[in-house]
């Protein structure tokens, strides 16, 4: 049996190179792993899961997991699926971000003020999902 | 006076961007480098993930087009990937060579590049731009 120090969330982010909320899904998994959740969230590396990194697929097999996609086409969610089993959550930047009042995000490569406070919202919002996954861990 | 390239004619330049390590956010930050900045007008980038997911205009994209992969670790998942998806693969460089190559670099923060992972990235990235121009023929 996993005892609760042991509990721990994979955060799986697309960090997509062709648009900025792959960068936000990035920046906001990171955000979760260094400053919200340090203890309870580890991280998997998307590309090393693709290429078939076998403790990667383990861990995302035997743990909850939570996807973040920068954009509908939910790469991270549906790789997870496809070599481990389904992600306890998902979240998508552009599902948030459409229900927000965000400014003019700024480019892929550095994110300014405002994009990263709309990154630093995606990371609560990651935070929350989270909190919901490890309460319902019996 | 250079042309610019069309789409299919451009060096498809793909990082790992590895997100446990500052070597995956270098190699991400310097294909953006190349991509927007060194040869923006005879390179692009893709989704990784996107391509690995079976997206068919990815895969067309990187099996028409001559692609360089820069990789944080030897792991190299990018390269892998690529040439998983039948990738026209033309070069491949890796961040922890350059690292060999820059001993005095010493790059730790992995969500915001710090002064030596920015320094690190422009390294890699002149070496790619190289290699792209090696590719397009224009030395």
């Amino acid at each position: 049996m996993v005892t609760a120090q042991e509990r721990k969330v994979g955060i799986i982010s697309c960090s997509g190179e062709g648009c900025v909320e792959g960068t936000i899904s990035r920046v906001a998994t990171r955000l979760v792993l260094g400053k919200l959740r340090p203890n309870e969230t580890v991280t998997i590396c998307l590309p090393l899961f693709l290429a078939g990194g076998k403790e990667e697929r383990e861990f995302a097999r035997d743990y909850p997991t939570i996807t973040v996609d920068g954009c509908d086409k939910a790469c991270a969610k549906i790789a997870t699926g496809r070599y481990s089993g389904n992600p306890a959550s998902s979240i998508v930047v552009t599902d948030l971000t459409k229900n927000w009042l965000c400014p003019q995000l700024s480019s892929r490569r550095k994110l300014n003020d405002e994009t990263l406070t709309v990154a630093g919202k995606v990371a609560e919002r990651i935070a929350e999902e989270v909190d919901v996954v490890l309460r319902r861990w019996v | 006076m250079k042309m610019k390239a069309t789409s299919q004619e451009k060096v498809v330049v793909i990082p790992c961007s590895g997100i446990g390590k500052a070597f995956g956010s270098i190699s991400r930050d310097a294909v953006y480098e190349v991509t927007e900045n060194l040869r923006k007008d005879t390179t692009q980038t893709l989704c990784l993930a996107l391509l690995v997911s079976g997206d068919e205009e990815s895969l067309q994209l990187v099996r028409n087009s001559k692609c360089i992969t820069v990789d944080g670790c030897p792991l190299q998942c990018a390269q892998k990937n690529v040439s998983l998806a039948g990738g026209n693969l033309a070069g491949s460089l890796r961040v922890v060579d350059a690292y060999k190559d820059n001993r005095q670099l010493k790059p730790k923060s992995v969500t915001f590049l710090d002064s030596d992972g920015q320094q690190m990235a422009l390294a890699i990235a002149e070496k790619v731009a190289e290699k792209v121009d090696d590719l397009l023929g224009e030395h």
